[in-house]
């Protein structure tokens, strides 16, 4: 009993950070209708950038995380302006494209740069437990990771429902001739959403650097997650995208727990593709399949 | 004959393809400032051609565009639209997913227009009450003749220099299309110049002071809308010849 309410606590924590991972990738999907294929080497390049400024620029990881941030933010423009808006027009396969060779040059890149040797940003909230009572323990990592994913998923969809930035990007994506006539420059606004994404995909990259080891291949691995959290969830919409994760973490960890951790993904992967097969649209997704 | 000086848009010699297939054969067009002129043309005659390619979604082959005496030939959509010209496209494309008072913000995206949107919210506000009651409502709800409403009030919250209707009468019932004729009258009086692009031949010369007619991607006939026989636009609507 007490292992399953563990799996169950733990789940929906793991969940948390599953869903920072997804959430990036499903506003890009949701407003470009790009599957980006980078984006979990995006996330591990933050990952890096963030140990390396904490090891040799400033030891404060919230410093880190801004530098890294602003760095994330240049890359995230250069990658929108000059390589996926220039594509975009032409169909879904050419972008999809750019961001396949996107992810091998970033992860082939951290290799030449940092070696194949595992990492991880340090942190002493691994080691420690918020709650250690009952026979449950709740590690400050997973609690922080939860917290920090529901913080930005409340963030996004506000800035998205309630902001003038967020009107126009949604703009942009449902009709983009009708933006244009109304002066909206569309490519801009694929800029703008592009910011969002590597601003999450920076945070998630090191919360995911304090809690797992990492090395310069692991964002296909990530890439998985987060089309998982995407696909469950509902591609595009920002809530579904926490449930994904949710749903995905509590699969892991609640079959590992009937199973054996050696099943742990195979089980995640297993209750996506029942949900696939029962509501391939997702379940918080509005559109309807072609 | 409109002067080059009460000109508002200046088109010089137009001609368009899409690929292999010419659109739009030598179409030089003038249209007055603070009028009301009519485009009337039967399916196909090259209509959205043209309404696409001043408004810089399609490249012209040759030939130029000019507003207010300023080349705007081959700008990109958004940079034309926040010079002053706004076009309501065939079928309203209202944003479903928005409430009614969101897509009024998104014609009041531009900072120009975002300055000024208290007084702009008031003046659309008094012209289609409906708007207002419905205002946190999705357009997604919203009727046929009330979608077309809320894309004319999302246009003039753009506060536009010269408005651009395409098609408005489309699918509408015969009280509605009477309505959004009374309100784009009240929008011309205003000072907006404006383009009506239609079908319908009557409505047209009607409602407007000049009017050219389109047939097969050219300018067949043009004038005065008091001064151009009915008969004769119709028969020039159906691209036959007789009096050209």
């Amino acid at each position: 009993m007490d292992i399953l309410l563990q799996s169950i606590v733990t789940g929906v924590l793991l969940g948390g950070l599953y869903a920072i991972i997804g959430v990036g990738m499903s506003m890009i999907f949701g407003i470009m209708r790009l599957t980006n294929i980078a984006h979990g080497d995006i996330m591990i390049l933050s990952s890096f950038l963030t140990m390396f400024f904490m090891q040799h620029v400033i030891g404060n990881p919230v410093a880190a995380l801004l530098l890294t941030i602003a760095v994330m933010l240049v890359f995230g423009f250069c990658i929108q302006h000059f390589l996926i808006n220039n594509v975009i027009s032409k169909g879904d396969e050419p972008a999809l494209l750019v961001t396949f060779g996107l992810s091998i040059i970033v992860s082939n890149g951290l290799f030449l740069i940092f070696g194949p040797a595992a990492r991880g940003v340090p942190t002493e909230l691994i080691r420690t437990n918020l709650i250690n009572a009952n026979g449950i323990s709740v590690s400050s990592m997973y609690a922080l990771n939860f917290v920090v994913a529901v913080a930005v998923i409340i963030a996004l969809s506000l800035i998205m429902g309630r902001t003038s930035l967020g009107r126009g990007i949604r703009a942009a994506s449902s009709d983009t001739l009708m933006s244009e006539l109304l002066g909206v420059n569309t490519k801009r606004m694929y800029v703008y959403a592009m910011l969002l994404t590597v601003t999450t995909a920076s945070i998630a990259g090191m919360l995911v650097g304090m809690t797992f080891t990492f090395y310069p291949t692991t964002g296909t691995q990530y890439l998985i997650i987060a089309f998982g959290c995407v696909v469950i969830g509902g591609m595009g919409s920002l809530v579904g995208t926490l449930l994904g994760g949710v749903i995905l973490g509590l699969a892991q960890l609640v079959g590992a727990s009937f199973l054996g951790s050696a099943y742990q993904q195979l089980i995640g992967f297993l209750v996506l593709l029942v949900i696939l097969a029962v509501r391939p649209q997702g379940l918080l997704s509005k559109a309807v399949r072609k | 004959m409109i002067s080059e000086k009460e000109a508002i848009l200046t088109l010089d010699g137009l001609n368009v393809s899409h690929g292999d297939l010419q659109a739009i054969f030598d179409v030089s067009m003038r249209f007055p400032r603070g009028k009301i002129v009519s485009i009337i043309g039967a399916n196909g005659a090259g209509k959205s051609t043209l309404l696409n390619t001043i408004m810089g979604v399609h490249r012209p082959t040759s030939g130029t565009i000019a507003f207010e005496g300023r080349d705007i030939t081959g700008a990109r959509t958004s940079g034309i639209a926040s010079l002053g010209i706004a076009m309501t496209p065939e079928g309203s494309r209202v944003f479903e997913d928005m409430t009614v008072t969101e897509n009024l913000l998104m014609g009041a995206y531009l900072p120009a227009a975002k300055r000024k949107r208290g007084e702009q919210f008031e003046k659309v506000f008094s012209m289609f009450p409906m708007l207002k009651e419905k205002s946190s409502q999705l357009a997604t709800f919203l009727s046929g003749g009330q979608r077309q409403m809320l894309a004319i009030a999302r246009a003039i919250m753009m506060d536009p220099k010269l408005l651009i209707c395409d098609e408005v009468s489309l699918g509408l019932a015969p009280v509605i299309i009477k309505d959004i004729y009374r309100k784009i009258g009240e929008i011309n009086e205003t000072g907006v110049s404006i383009i009506l692009v239609e079908q319908e031949v009557r409505r047209s010369l009607q409602h407007s002071a000049y009017s050219y007619v389109m047939a097969k991607g050219r300018i067949v006939m043009e004038g005065a809308s008091d001064a151009l026989p009915i008969d004769e636009v119709n028969d020039a609507y159906f691209g036959i010849n007789r009096f050209a």
